[in-house]
């Protein structure tokens, strides 16, 4: 039985369909089969992420409401071949997902899949709750700035409440990703520290992704950025993140800041 | 780091994304009445053919690749022997 893994995060723009691309393709990497879900119905993008919005036939809302079997929505990856993509639909709106029909979609998804990434829309509205509902473990995705750790608050206070694990007594794993962080700013108190962030949200860290040109870059090319150009910086996070979801220890190293030739022979004066 | 990409002649992605976004909007916005062409044909096409033959869902395949000239749709049928025999 295939584990539901939603990402969240309330506000909009945090990295949340950049994370269930790159985190989607390193677990698939590490040899577990992996369907990454776009829960943004009328606003999809994970497609886009993904490269493969040529190849988008039948969606979601297909399955729930029977117009496609869930085999001929699914969309395998050209990559990485353990690897699926479902689809939103771009053309209907979030009241064409039922709560009965996401959970019949949900359990065929778990019996062919180690792992079901489920792509959140920002908010808290239906479609945010739905993408949520049926999780096993959800993973935070944060900036460290004062409206994104308001609105990850108030979305831990959901799945602590409004998930189907909540209410049935079991314990909802959550893991919060810190992603958009600048080392340098935060070094200089321009940003709030990983620490900070740490003690309001009170939740285990899996992962810190710095601010980086390489996830434009993948984003630009549709390729999820732990395939596009493994090597950078943000997919080793990336990576790393997936591994701790496997259970693997790894320690989370914060990322110092890198700073120039240049600045480093003038001192900070320069880079100020 | 963008000149040594210069010097290097190293493939810039923000004409990638131009390109795939032109495409990619060039058909959103050709839908009209919120209804996928290609979601139309398949099921029209399945029609046609159960009217002659039975046809299992499970075994129906299709593919759709959105090219900027050309857009395939790619419908694989399963036919069994037992559908086809007495024809």
């Amino acid at each position: 039985m295939g584990k539901v893994l939603v990402v969240t995060s309330g506000k909009g723009g945090v990295g949340k369909t950049t994370t269930t691309a790159a985190l989607g393709a390193a677990l698939a990497q590490t040899g577990e089969t992996v369907v990454v879900v776009d829960f943004d119905v009328g606003l999809r993008n994970l497609d886009l992420v993904m490269g493969a919005e040529r190849r988008v036939v039948f969606d979601l809302v297909n399955v729930v409401q029977g117009d496609a079997k869930l085999p001929q929505a699914l969309i395998r990856d050209k990559r990485v071949e353990n690897l699926s993509l479902l689809a939103a639909s771009q053309t209907r709106d979030k009241d064409a997902l039922t709560e009965p029909g996401v959970g019949r979609v949900i359990d065929e998804l778990r019996e062919g899949f180690d792992w079901i990434v489920c792509d959140s829309p920002a908010g808290i509205e239906k479609g945010a709750t739905l993408a949520m509902r049926f999780a096993d473990l959800a993973v935070v995705v944060t900036n460290p700035e004062v409206s994104s750790v308001r609105d990850s608050d108030r979305i831990i206070g959901m799945l602590d409440s409004k998930t189907h694990r909540a209410e049935t007594g079991d314990r909802m794993e959550k893991h919060l990703l810190l992603t958009r962080f600048d080392a340098a700013r935060a070094a200089r108190g321009e940003m709030m520290s990983v620490e900070d962030v740490l003690e309001i949200l009170a939740i285990p860290l899996l992962g810190i992704v710095s601010e980086s040109p390489d996830v434009l870059t993948a984003s630009n090319v549709g390729c999820p950025i732990t395939l596009h150009n493994p090597g950078s910086a943000a997919a080793r996070a990336y990576d790393q993140a997936a591994r701790r979801l496997l259970g693997e220890t790894i320690a989370v190293n914060e990322p110092r800041e890198r700073r120039s030739f240049m600045s480093r022979l003038f001192g900070r004066k320069a880079a100020a | 780091m963008s000149f040594l990409n210069f010097i290097l002649g190293g493939r810039r992605s923000a004409p990638v994304a131009r390109e795939r976004l032109q495409v990619m909007l060039a058909h959103e916005r050709s839908l009209t009445g919120g209804a996928d062409l290609a979601a139309i044909l398949q099921k029209e096409i399945l029609e046609v053919i159960a009217r002659h033959i039975p046809i299992d869902r499970d075994h129906v395949v299709v593919k759709l690749d959105r090219g900027e000239q050309v857009s395939t749709l790619e419908i694989d049928i399963e036919m069994p022997e037992t559908a086809l025999a007495g024809r």
